[in-house]
């Protein structure tokens, strides 16, 4: 009787559903993630043109046009996983898994060589100017969630070999997907700003 | 009375040793001892940031003081003001919101526990951190100490070339952290609110605490990003050698204003929303009437939250904003005082005709309406731009600000404080010691800062350390620093009861205020799960209904 104070309501007859506490907890990391990239986005915006000295966006930027597509694509490909994942089709989930990781690894390694050019050829460094500065933070943080994502669409990869993953972690595939979407949709903006506006 | 000994006795396990119980702390994920951990920090925090605040006061006491050198004054300042907004303010109302939320909406804990125990221990070590700088930050040049460029900041005194050593990087780093532990404390609450509700307990039945709970947490998560997004930019400047506040390679000193704003104006309403949220809770109860205008309450949360994110610069009238800006900013300001007095409204709305019962809860509540009026009113007239460009950055600006932070946030915690504790440790808050706390606090508060605004009037600037006698400010900064030493007996006042009355409090049962929400339905203090069944509720009243059966609210909803 520690609990003397129970209520004796009769359970009412209605039917009481709530949202996933998993889902709300990634649509609010998703919002909040969204002011920190605004953020970025509204300082890249700010500065655009006010640098001082060279190099400029449109001497050294190029359209990464291919990395572009992949990134992309790889909101399909992830789709298409979590399709197969809710119809049982195992090997179709892990090839299509494996695809999108391979399409994000892609992405990182043209962003990579990108960056190599910029520093090497171009001489464009995050202390050069402030053209300088505002791209690499805001391509960096974009990036540096790619390689979360990674690191995640990885862990499952490698579970999944194992058989480790089924149908109680359907909802927590489709979290992952979600946050790929949203570093996907980051991504056009960035894409946006940086490579459109900006050059 | 049987059952409330056996949780009693359940709740604090006598016979285990100290060490035993300190690890049981460290291990717990359980939503009423990390609550309980956030608000005890938060007050030991409290008493050191509040130690600083004395320090600064009988330093302006008299002129030309020499009790504080001026670096040690800036330092004071500086982490007096960051103290009290990052480890006192934010932790208080995780932890209310922790403690309270899940009993409130009749859940047995929050949606992720070991997120919930991630998030204080962030939290601790952030505010660890930032103390520490007082040894950490000279490093190994020597240079520089605790942080010292006060709580906002501003570029370019926090440049490599102005603030060297390390103050200002523990600044940054230990506010990340405590950054963190406030967002993942935030996704928290709402994955709880919106997930975990008992059965009947739609979005229009929880109490008003738990929707102000969700527009403050909903906030904290749209605000605290660009803190912490400029302070990535602070640390890249510093460190890797980039330009966002460098004005000499084309940065700029404005852009840090503008965004630290972004957050910090959002922020004091972060802050003062969890104090209306518990106002909301007891003055119906101690009108013995329900809260009037529940959904117009509600509507005008939400309107502050989404009004408060378009008034940032009015902190920066003075740096030359386009008039445009200035006129768009201050009509913004001015608009937030239509919901704010909606609020006000509606309270003395409960009140009026009701059967007041003038408990110690209830007492804080009264002052706070009386002072969060006065802080609104000034804020309208620090919104008139004119008046604002004669008057910022002075001592009016600091009693403004004060005015709305312990006239309005700290009297209402202290109101929550002296409601919720006997639900968390079964035992009443001494009532003759309260009333102590409340009339020292009442005098202290209105000496000091009733005073205060007349030196910023009179044109004493913020932030310095000393003044020359013969301006007309020495008997007005002495009365002021006499009221911050009453204040701080009536602090003293309540730390003695909140640790006397833990063990030898009156006993105060379940339910000791006769009130409805679900939180009272269970044992004080609850046992680990919270309800034995999980309850179902028919209305905003569910003990109401309990306790009536003849005459319940859900037949008029």
């Amino acid at each position: 009787m520690i609990n003397d104070a129970t209520l004796p309501l009769h359970v009412e007859a209605t039917e009481w559903k709530l949202p996933s506490s998993r889902k709300v907890a990634v649509i609010c990391l998703i919002l909040t993630e969204t002011g920190l990239f605004s953020i970025f986005v509204a300082a890249y915006l700010f500065y655009l043109g006010k640098s001082l000295t060279g190099p400029f966006p449109r001497d050294v930027l190029e359209l990464p046009v291919l990395s572009t597509i992949c990134l992309l694509s790889s909101s399909v490909t992830v789709m298409l996983a979590e399709r197969a994942f809710n119809r049982d089709r195992v090997g179709r989930f892990k090839l299509w898994w494996l695809v999108t990781i391979a399409l994000a690894a892609f992405f990182l390694g043209a962003t990579a060589l990108e960056w190599r050019r910029l520093i090497y050829q171009k001489g464009l460094t995050i202390s050069t100017n402030l053209f300088g500065t505002t791209y690499y933070s805001l391509v960096g943080l974009h990036a540096s969630h790619v390689v979360v994502g990674l690191c995640l669409l990885s862990l499952v990869f490698v579970f999944s070999l194992g058989g480790y993953v089924t149908r109680m972690h359907r909802e927590r595939i489709e979290m992952i997907s979600w946050y790929w979407h949203f570093v996907d949709a980051v991504w056009v903006v960035v894409f946006i700003v940086v490579y459109v506006i900006g050059r | 009375m049987a059952s409330q000994e056996i949780a009693l006795i359940d709740e604090r396990q006598p016979g285990t040793s100290f060490v035993e119980r300190l690890h049981g702390l460290v291990i717990t994920v359980d939503h009423k001892k990390l609550g309980l951990m956030y608000v005890g920090t938060a007050l030991g925090f409290l008493l050191v940031a509040g130690l600083m605040a004395l320090a600064i006061r009988m330093q302006l006491a008299v002129p030309n003081n020499t009790l504080l050198e001026p670096d040690v004054f800036n330092r004071f300042f500086t982490m007096h003001g960051t103290a009290m907004v990052f480890l006192v303010g934010m932790p208080i109302i995780a932890g209310l919101g922790n403690y309270l939320v899940p009993l409130m909406i009749g859940t047995r804990d929050m949606a992720f526990p070991r997120l919930n125990a991630f998030g204080y221990w962030m939290f601790l070590f952030g505010g660890l951190l930032l103390y520490f700088s007082y040894l950490g930050a000279p490093g190994l040049a020597g240079h520089g100490s605790a942080p010292d460029v006060g709580w906002f900041a501003y570029a370019p005194l926090t440049g490599r070339a102005f603030s060297r050593g390390h103050g200002t990087d523990y600044w940054i780093l230990s506010l990340l952290l405590t950054s963190v532990g406030s967002t993942v404390s935030a996704i928290n609450v709402l994955a709880t609110v919106f997930a975990l509700r008992c059965r009947g307990m739609t979005l229009m039945r929880m109490p008003l605490f738990v929707w102000l709970m969700v527009v403050t947490n909903f906030m904290i998560l749209l605000a605290l990003p660009a803190l912490s997004a400029s302070q990535v930019m602070l640390l890249i400047d510093r460190y890797l050698g980039g330009h966002f506040f460098d004005t000499q390679a084309g940065g700029s000193a404005v852009i840090w204003q503008h965004f630290f704003w972004i957050f910090g104006h959002p922020e004091v309403y972060i802050l003062i929303i969890p104090a209306f949220a518990c106002v909301s809770e007891i003055v119906p109860v101690f009108s013995r009437k329900p809260i009037f205008g529940y959904p117009v309450m509600v509507g005008a949360t939400v309107m502050i939250g989404l009004i408060s994110v378009s008034v940032w610069a009015h902190h920066m009238f003075s740096v030359g904003m386009t008039s445009v800006g200035n006129t768009f900013f201050a009509i913004s300001t001015f608009l937030v005082a239509v919901p704010t007095g909606i609020k006000i409204f509606n309270w003395l709305g409960t009140m009026y005709g009701g059967k007041i019962r003038l408990e110690l809860p209830m007492i804080f509540c009264l002052g706070f309406l009386f002072q969060f009026l006065i802080a609104g009113l000034t804020g309208v007239m620090l919104a008139v731009v004119p008046f604002n460009w004669q008057l910022t950055d002075s001592y009016f600006v600091v009693a403004h600000f004060h005015y709305t932070l312990v006239g309005g946030f700290l009297s209402g915690m202290f109101a929550g404080f002296y409601y919720w504790y006997p639900k968390t440790s079964g035992r009443l808050l001494d009532r003759r010691l309260g009333f102590w706390h409340f009339w020292l606090f009442f005098i202290g508060f209105h000496l000091t800062f009733d005073t205060m605004h007349f030196p910023g009037l009179l044109g004493m600037p913020r932030r310095v350390y000393t003044y020359d006698a013969g301006r007309g400010w020495e008997t007005l900064n002495f009365i002021t620093s006499l009221g911050a030493l009453i204040q701080a007996a009536g602090v003293l006042c309540l730390v003695v009861n909140i640790l006397r009355s833990w063990k030898k409090g009156k006993v105060a049962g379940n339910d000791p205020w006769d009130a409805w929400t679900l939180e009272w339905a269970t044992t004080s203090p609850p046992p680990d799960y919270n309800f034995e069944t999980l309850p179902v509720v028919r209305s905003r009243r569910p003990l109401w209904d309990l306790k009536h059966p003849e005459d319940p609210d859900w037949k008029y909803d």
